[in-house]
């Protein structure tokens, strides 16, 4: 195993621990709708209670996202957004927040297209913490994975319904900053998990990690979330956050279901 | 780069040929794609596989496809003698069934009991819908709307073997977007459906196990050959859109120096118009659908749209071995644009009586491009890839005629 580069995303965690509660992660595509509305919401999220935020890295293909972040992905391609405009997003919001862990999450061509080795400079740079690409399992860990952990820097890795006992260590082996449960099989905004069978397979995966586990796919209400945050170290919301950035006012409306979501997690465990 | 001592042995244990192909895909899938691994290298040395396999397509499919010389059109070329390898008469029209066959077989031994793919002119549609109707299999189809608008009766076909046409309306509606939508699919329906993808791309292992069961056209072509003139071709020549009746045309003569191999990408409206489809020869490495090859794509790593008036050949990449072998030169990769492919397309129905599909239309432009400065004695292997029938909607507009 390498070593675990210390990050904010493992502070933060460890913060989170002192203070007995689990963790929002919220899941916004940088530039959705537009540059400037996506700006203010990534300057909000903190605010709002967010713990950890992932940022969007908008794909044209992207393959495992249901319709919210598909059509996402196209506002913000079709509004202008480019890796280098979510690098320069990543540095202004770092300004005026320098303790909120930053995961860019996306799909492995921009990166590869951009030049592994610069990205990582580049990103580190500009204040990111971590990465999650979403078609790049252990199996190719040596194309991004293991270069992150030498650059200093986190690639969080998903473990899946599917992802059995034989194949649980080699996923958990380079895996840092959290592991990502993704709840159930299947894309991203559509069906959600049982929450007792979450709570399973949460401690089957404590059983093989330390890490910190962090619970996504199907999470939309407050009540959800809270669900998920009395047995994980932290709820990931995403495509009903997205959702909102199509609509009018979606400053206001993400950000509103940001704090209902807050509040949910932050009282799951009194 | 280093020459191989064989370009026959790829790809790695990993699934790379080179830098290209691999596993590039989400956590959900892996499991399942090792599964299936496992089953495919199974099958390959378990003799009552191979039984069962070629009895269907003996009996079914109608192998072997005849190797004809085409008399009048190398007449009409007035240099090398041309062969046409007859993949368009196999039942369902293409080269496609040879692969479906294989994998229906394989998905029945996994003990899965839903059939998906992705489909762009339908020929890889129908045959899977065949297959699944022969062995009583749920079968959904994935097609982008444009495809389906240019491929009605294909969609009809589909339909009437008792499969479900799924549209796709994200992207340009065409491949790439259908390949997307059967993804999304597999991943949310994983434990009980097969996804059967219809050409050597994809993520490992489909790109070394479609060229395997498309193999049979190039053992074949190469026995008929033998027959027919008593010695190896001097030029093999077939289309490329994922490249798997290429694959199987050129693999079993890829070790054969004296064999000059030409692959044959769309080239739309011509390269330097950018509405191509010729990821090879107008694309550059990029990884998408789970592998590494050469991709059409912006400076941004956003994958661009393909154009072809060929549905079967309008995909923004291309298999990860036909990648490879363009790095190491093995083969010769050349583009045919719409306009030449319709010339082929009407030549060929006029002196030969073969209407040909308009992706294997690009290999025989390519042919009347080569061979007249070739001598008569250069023997060419033209890969027949399939039946014109399902085009005839998109010739006709063309010329102003509606049926």
């Amino acid at each position: 195993m390498s070593p675990r580069p210390d990050t904010r995303i493992a502070r933060r965690f460890a913060a989170l621990k002192t203070e007995d509660r689990a963790g929002l992660v919220t899941f916004v595509t940088a530039g959705d709708p537009d540059p400037e509305t996506s700006r203010r919401i990534l300057a909000g999220l903190p605010g709002a209670g967010a713990d950890l935020i992932e940022l969007g890295m908008p794909f044209s293909d992207p393959m495992a996202d249901g319709p919210a972040i598909q059509a996402s992905s196209q506002r913000a391609l079709a509004a202008g957004m480019t890796l280098k405009g979510v690098l320069a997003m990543v540095r202004a919001f770092r300004r005026t927040d320098d303790a909120t862990p930053i995961v860019l999450m996306g799909y492995y061509n921009p990166i590869y297209v951009y030049g592994v080795e610069a990205f990582l400079i580049d990103a580190k740079a500009a204040g990111v913490d971590g990465f999650i690409v979403v078609d790049l399992p252990p199996e190719e860990e040596k194309e991004f994975c293991l270069p992150c952990l030498a650059a200093g820097l986190n690639l969080i890795y998903l473990a899946t319904p599917t992802t059995d006992e034989n194949r649980l260590p080699r996923v958990v082996e380079n895996a840092s900053g959290f592991l990502y449960y993704a709840s159930i099989t299947g894309i991203t905004g559509t069906r959600s998990a049982a929450s007792d069978e979450v709570a399973a397979a949460v401690d089957r995966l404590r059983a093989r990690t330390d890490l910190p586990i962090g619970v996504g796919f199907g999470i939309k209400t407050p009540d959800q979330a809270a669900a998920i945050a009395r047995v994980a170290d932290a709820a990931v919301v995403g495509s009903a956050l997205v959702a909102l950035a199509a609509g009018d006012d979606p400053v206001a409306r993400v950000l509103g279901l940001t704090r209902d979501l807050a509040a949910g997690v932050r009282g799951a465990r009194r | 780069m280093d020459k191989p001592n064989s370009f026959r042995n790829g790809p790695y244990p990993d699934g790379h040929f080179g830098i290209h192909g691999g596993r590039f895909v989400a956590e959900t899938l892996m499991p399942l794609i090792l599964d299936l691994e496992a089953a495919w290298k199974a099958s390959k040395t378990d003799p009552a596989f191979a039984a069962e396999l070629d009895g269907y397509l003996a009996t079914y499919v109608g192998r072997p496809s005849p190797l004809y010389l085409a008399r009048r059109l190398t007449g009409h070329l007035g240099g090398a003698r041309v062969y046409f390898k007859r993949e368009d008469l196999n039942h369902t029209g293409a080269h496609k069934v040879n692969n479906c066959m294989g994998q229906i077989l394989l998905a029945r031994r996994m003990g899965k009991t839903r059939i998906i793919a992705e489909t762009g002119a339908g020929m890889h549609g129908v045959a899977t819908a065949t297959v699944c109707a022969l062995f009583d299999l749920p079968c959904t189809v994935y097609m982008g709307c444009k495809d389906i608008e240019r491929q009605s009766a294909n969609v009809f076909r589909m339909k009437m073997l008792g499969a479900e046409v799924k549209p796709v309306t994200a992207g340009a509606g065409t491949l790439k977007d259908a390949m997307n939508e059967a993804i999304r699919d597999w991943v949310a329906n994983v434990e009980t459906t097969y996804y059967l993808i219809g050409t050597v791309a994809g993520m490992h292992p489909f790109p070394a196990m479609v060229r395997d069961f498309q193999c049979v056209i190039g053992d074949e072509a190469r026995a008929q050959i033998l027959d027919a003139e008593g010695r190896l071709p001097d030029s093999l020549v077939a289309c490329i859109g994922g490249g798997s009746n290429a694959m199987g045309l050129f693999h079993p003569f890829l070790d054969d120096p004296g064999v000059r191999i030409h692959g044959v990408e769309a080239a739309g409206h011509g390269l330097e118009s950018g509405r191509h489809a010729a990821s090879l020869t107008g694309g550059r490495p990029g990884v998408l659908h789970g592998n590494r090859t050469y991709l059409l794509m912006d400076d941004d790593g956003q994958i661009t749209e393909a154009h072809s008036i060929s549905a079967g050949l309008d995909y923004p990449g291309v298999g990860p071995e036909h990648a490879w072998l363009h790095d190491v030169g093995r083969i010769d990769y050349v583009s045919i644009t719409d306009d030449e492919a319709l010339d082929a397309f009407r030549l060929c129905s006029r002196l030969e009586g073969i209407i040909p599909a308009l992706e294997s239309a690009h290999a025989v432009a390519q042919a009347v491009k080569l061979a007249p400065a070739l001598p008569k004695d250069h023997l060419m292997i033209v890969n027949m890839s399939g039946r014109g029938d399902k085009d005839l909607n998109t010739v006709a507009a063309i010329d102003g005629v509606s049926l």
